[in-house]
């Protein structure tokens, strides 16, 4: 989906708040969230990618005004409710207050994969264009790319699609590349000596 | 209380919503007994870049072991006893003189755990993850990793199975110093390739 997490190349945020050391945990609440992300996880066993997506559903001013660990107390007790072990009710109730959750799925189930395609089709040097899609479900595709090319630097295998395995019991499994962009092609500023690599599904991809 | 108009509930305190849910859980039998804690000490004590440092010593010692470390990180990291999750693909990106690596997650927070343990809140928050693909050498200049123009930058954006370590440049005036000593100048940030040595 086209949710507020696929942030690369947005502007407007600023500095980062950077500190060369910190804490694992900056608060006790953060660790416990930790632990409690494993727990529901373990109760519900989610498919693959449907945690992440549970972030991604997050509405979008909740996201940048929460830390991370409350996108992940957020994704735990979506998944929790969504499977049947919770209620928002109960939730609120016990927190005094309101629980927001994340956004309903708004992709269909994948019930018919098609086949595997684990054979690479392109190879280290091969120039290619990511496809423009705007899938209402899950996808490791960043925005920043769709449309662009760039060139095969790697390959790595062949590993499950999180479009498919997110949105149900099915699996598909394609070779992933990383693939090099220009940056400068990227953002038409005229940067010079900039690559920036991105790690992507056969299926993204096209020949260009 | 969710409400479908109107004014909206006031959202209850995050302490207080993890507090609903581990109670909620544990009313479940979910949660065994000291779970959490041992969840929570494992991070805190067991993983962290201390483990990443150890590696690039090794690679700045073992002209054999960087080799392999370059050619297949997650095995060459293995020798060394690390591994597991989120690190069962990794590839090492060494910086060169000529070179300047640079890792990112802009889909969310990918990062390579057994090496380098939890990442930092501010690899996860949205400014460092939006500007790094964007722009690069102002943000590294920015975070006090200036790059000079005739260095090339590499960004590495995780969106796949694969964690990335960057293998930082020796520092000039180590010679022979031993490995042990070697790791204790090793830091988080030149790891991810936001500071260099």
């Amino acid at each position: 989906m086209d949710g507020i997490h696929d942030l690369g190349g947005m502007q407007g945020f600023g500095a980062v708040d950077h500190a060369p050391a910190e804490p694992v945990f900056h608060e006790p609440w953060e660790g416990r969230t930790r632990a409690l992300m494993e727990v529901v996880l373990d109760a519900v066993q989610p498919n693959g990618g449907e945690f992440r997506h549970a972030i991604e559903r997050m509405a979008p001013g909740h996201y940048l005004t929460s830390s991370y660990y409350e996108h992940w107390l957020t994704a735990a007790a979506t998944l929790a409710v969504e499977h049947g072990l919770l209620t928002r009710a109960d939730l609120e109730a016990r927190a005094g207050g309101r629980f927001p959750l994340s956004g309903p799925v708004l992709a269909p189930p994948v019930t018919d994969p098609v086949a595997d395609a684990s054979e690479p089709r392109f190879g280290v040097g091969d120039r290619v264009r990511v496809r423009e899609w705007h899938s209402p479900g899950h996808t490791r595709c960043p925005r920043y790319v769709r449309g662009q090319e760039g060139v095969v630097v790697r390959l790595d295998g062949a590993y499950s699609v999180p479009d498919v395995e997110a949105h149900g019991t099915a699996r598909r499994y394609e070779a992933t590349y990383s693939v090099r962009f220009d940056a400068a092609s990227l953002w038409r500023d005229g940067q010079r000596g900039v690559w920036v690599h991105v790690d992507l599904w056969d299926s993204y991809l096209e020949a260009a | 209380m969710s409400g479908g108009g109107g004014d909206p509930a006031p959202m209850a305190p995050v302490e207080q919503r993890v507090a609903a849910l581990e109670a909620l859980l544990t009313e479940r039998g979910l949660v065994p007994e000291g779970f959490i804690e041992e969840i929570t000490r494992r991070y805190e004590t067991e993983i962290g870049p201390m483990n990443g440092a150890k590696v690039v010593a090794r690679a700045w010692s073992d002209p054999a072991f960087r080799q392999r470390l370059l050619t297949d990180g997650t095995a060459a990291i293995a020798e060394m006893g690390f591994g597991g999750a989120e690190g069962d693909h990794m590839v090492v990106v060494e910086n060169t003189p000529a070179v300047h690596n640079v890792i990112v997650c802009t889909l969310c927070s990918c990062y390579p755990w057994p090496t380098l343990g939890l990442p930092p809140a501010w690899y996860k928050d949205p400014p460092y993850r939006a500007r790094m693909v964007r722009e690069p050498r102002t943000l590294l200049a920015e975070m006090g990793c200036g790059v000079p123009e005739d260095v090339e930058i590499r960004v590495w954006d995780s969106s796949a199975e694969v964690r990335y370590l960057v293998l930082p440049q020796r520092p000039p005036g180590t010679e022979g110093m031993p490995e042990a000593e070697l790791a204790g100048l090793v830091t988080r940030d030149s790891m991810i390739g936001v500071a260099r040595l």
